[in-house]
Order: structure tokens, then C-alpha cells, then sequence
């Protein structure tokens, strides 16, 4: 872990939908003292704007990937930036989505929105030890299909049979948009993933109402809270621990999470207050 | 939301009850179950292949609000009174699917008390699945500002 900014070289920037980019970084000085895991975050710092948490999209053995949506000042700049531009870069910071302790098991990945950045390290590291868990089921949610994050990639995990699952919807397709998949929430989607529920853990990310109707409906279904892993989201400004800014309940999200149990998360996350 | 689909949210003594009331169909991908505004007079539960409801819009292709699949009931309207499909429906791909003659079921249900409350349970659980997850999406969370920036 890292209080001080570390140089990164942005080498690639592959441009994702109308507002989101994929930055690809390699160390320009030193690299982040301990790798990264999949969950984990880096505070990703544009020079002279400001320093914003961003969820690793891809870990390399050198290259960090950070999807970016520009929404602010800070993530406009990131999104802004060109090959061999440089950022400062703290990290890794937070928990990861502890694959491992999966191993024998089906494996559900529900992602809706950005929310599959942070995912998408999870189902190439559960791809690339495939015979340590049993079905794998990828669940996406976009906004529209121009949304879709990783769409090559989808199309390729798609026509893969090593997931067992894998399926998109959108909220919604407009006239001429080419759209010929599945139209609703992504919970609708669950009725057709093949998990057994009492042998199954499931990794949610995405806007915390979606995740709060999946995680409900995945318990409804005989899972138990602690195998629902999911990925929470408040304002996070050291990263450290100390400020409190990202404090959920008893929580500080940047140091006990991003990722923790549903087990935990449910009772904060029904707290209007938090 | 729970499962809603024939299988899960129907028991299987009057699941049995209302098979022995179904018929087989089929529908090339393209094909029309039904129009907004027509009389609901028949409903499906699909095998195989996908159907995808619809709004009309004039001057553009039908705007699509949902897709369902395998085990999932085409249409509540026939439930309902005035029995008048307030969507579309159009087969997105081939379609094999259970039919149903809304009259018989209807007729069926208020003959027997026990297997008419199933079927309205059932249906209702339909109907509320698809409210809630419309609510949901009516937030457009997946928006820039996800549920909408705070005052």
C-alpha cells in the first residue's frame, strides 16, 4: 500500500462507450509495492485535477487496466488522457473478491453498469483456473447496447463453453440500435444461469439497488448470505482508514471493503441514514 | 423477485390441471401473438425461443420493454378484466410454446375455488415481478448519476 503517488505511464486508452475508457498503465518509476487482486482499487491521480478511486478492470503482469467513466471533473480528466500520458497511482487498497475460497463451486457473476469493471479480473482469473470451479454463470446489465462495456469481449465469453452462462440484457433498445438480445432487468436473468444455490457463490457489482433486489432474490433461492459477495461504493477520499469519508455503519469501506459478505452488507445497506 | 416461471410458482396438482388445457404452437421468429388494444382471448407459457413484448410508437419500430423466455407466461391481460392486451408481443426467434384458451382457463378457475386462487397467485406473482423490476429500471441507475444526484 502506498500514501505517496506513484508515476504510471498510460500506454493504451481503448475507448469503451460514448463516456467510459480503459486505461492501460504501466510503473513509469517504481510499481505499487504488492500486486493487485481482482475487487481491489487504486486511487488514480490526474496532475493538477484531483485523485478519484477506481476499481483494477484487468491485471497484467506489468499493465494495471482502470475503466473510467467521466462523471466529474477528476474522471473527465482520466477519460481525457492519451498514450504516454502519466498519472500518479496509490494502491492496491481494499478487499478483493476471494475467488479461492469459491474453489468447487458454481460460480454466478452479476454485473450491471460499470459495475462489470471490477468483475471482469474475477471471471478471467475463474477462466484461467477453469477446472477449479464448477458452472460458471456471467450475468450483464446495461443502461442501453451502446452502454455495454467490453463488448468484444462479451461477444467472445459468449460463444465460449467455459462459461456455463453467459448472458446480457439492456433496459432498453431504441429503433436502429441493432439490438437483438434480451430487454429487462438483470435479475430476470437469473431464472435461466445453472447454479445450484446451496453449493454456489455469487460476486454482485452495480448501482447498490440492483445489487440489494439480486442479492434478496439469490437468498430467496436458497443462498446463503455470506456466499454472496458483493462490491459497495461510498466517497472515498484517503483510502487509508482515516478519514471516515467512506464509513458505512461500522464499516470503512476502503479498508474493510469495497468487497465484503452480504451477510454483513444487508443490514447496512437497508439504513437510510448510511 | 422470486421465480415466476410455470415450474416454480405453480403446484404441480393444478399445474397438471391447467397442462391438461394446453396445446402446443409454434411461431417463426418475426410472427405476431398479439396487438396493444386486441381482446387477450388466448395466453402462452413458452418452451423454446424467446418472445419480446412491445409498445407501438409511430414512425419508428416497436419499442421493446421486455423479453421472456423459457417458462415464462406471455401475457396477464387475459386475467384481468377487460381482458385487452395493453402491449405487443412478436416472436424474436423461433417460438415453441403451451397455448391457452383464455375462456377455458377463466371458466376453469371459477369453477374451482383451490386451483383459481393458484392460478391468480401465480399470475399476480407475474404481474408484480414485472412491476418491480420496471420500478427499477424507471430509476435508470445505470445513468451518469445512477438514481439521480442529491440536492
Amino acid at each position: 500500500m502506498t500514501e505517496v503517488p506513484l508515476p504510471y505511464r498510460v500506454t493504451r486508452v481503448h475507448r469503451e462507450t460514448a463516456d467510459t475508457v480503459t486505461l492501460a498503465l504501466v510503473p513509469a518509476g517504481p510499481a505499487a509495492s504488492a500486486p493487485f487482486v481482482p475487487g481491489q482499487f487504486a486511487m488514480v491521480y490526474a496532475f493538477g485535477v484531483g485523485e478519484i478511486p477506481v476499481s483494477v478492470s484487468r491485471i497484467g503482469r506489468r499493465t494495471l487496466h482502470h475503466t473510467v467513466r467521466s462523471v466529474g471533473a477528476v474522471s473527465a480528466a482520466l477519460c481525457a488522457l492519451r498514450p504516454g500520458a502519466r498519472v500518479g497511482l496509490r494502491g492496491p487498497f481494499g478487499t478483493g473478491w476471494e475467488l479461492g475460497r469459491a474453489a468447487g463451486q458454481d460460480l454466478l457473476v452479476v454485473a450491471g453498469g460499470i459495475g462489470l469493471a471490477p468483475l471482469r479480473p474475477l471471471v478471467l482469473q475463474a477462466l484461467a483456473a477453469r477446472s477449479r470451479y464448477g458452472r460458471l454463470n456471467l450475468l450483464v446489465g446495461a443502461r442501453t447496447p451502446g452502454d455495454l462495456l467490453y463488448a468484444r469481449q462479451l461477444r467472445s465469453w459468449t460463444a465460449q463453453r467455459a462459461l456455463r452462462h453467459c448472458a446480457v440484457t439492456v433496459d432498453r433498445s431504441a429503433d436502429g440500435d441493432g439490438w437483438w438480445g434480451h430487454v429487462g432487468l438483470v435479475t430476470a436473468l437469473l431464472k435461466h444461469a445453472a447454479f445450484a444455490p446451496e453449493n454456489t457463490t455469487a460476486f454482485l457489482c452495480g448501482p447498490e439497488v440492483m445489487i440489494r433486489a439480486t442479492a434478496r432474490d439469490l437468498l430467496h433461492r436458497g443462498l446463503p448470505p455470506r456466499r454472496v459477495r458483493v462490491s459497495l461504493e461510498r466517497n472515498m477520499r484517503c483510502a487509508t482508514g482515516h478519514c471516515g469519508h467512506c464509513q458505512l455503519g461500522g464499516v470503512l469501506l476502503c479498508r474493510d471493503g469495497p468487497v465484503i459478505g452480504w451477510d454483513r452488507a444487508e443490514a447496512l445497506c437497508s439504513v437510510r441514514e448510511l | 423477485m422470486t421465480s415466476t416461471t410455470l415450474a416454480a410458482a405453480l403446484p404441480a396438482e393444478h399445474r397438471e390441471r391447467l397442462m391438461r388445457l394446453a396445446r402446443e404452437v409454434s411461431f417463426p421468429a418475426g410472427a405476431r401473438l398479439f396487438e396493444e388494444g386486441r381482446r387477450a382471448e388466448r395466453f402462452w407459457i413458452v418452451r423454446t425461443g424467446t418472445v419480446v413484448l412491445d409498445v407501438h410508437v409511430p414512425g419508428r419500430r416497436a419499442a421493446v420493454v421486455e423479453s421472456l423466455g423459457h417458462g415464462e407466461l406471455v401475457g396477464w391481460s387475459w386475467h384481468v378484466p377487460p381482458y385487452v392486451w395493453h402491449l405487443g408481443a412478436e416472436a424474436l426467434s423461433p417460438v415453441r410454446a403451451w397455448e391457452f384458451d383464455a375462456a377455458t382457463v377463466r371458466e376453469l378457475c371459477a369453477r374451482d375455488a383451490a386451483f383459481g386462487r393458484a392460478v391468480a397467485e401465480w399470475v399476480g406473482r407475474v404481474v408484480a415481478d414485472r412491476l418491480r423490476a420496471a420500478r427499477i429500471r424507471l430509476l435508470d441507475l445505470y445513468g451518469p448519476c445512477g438514481s439521480g444526484s442529491r440536492p
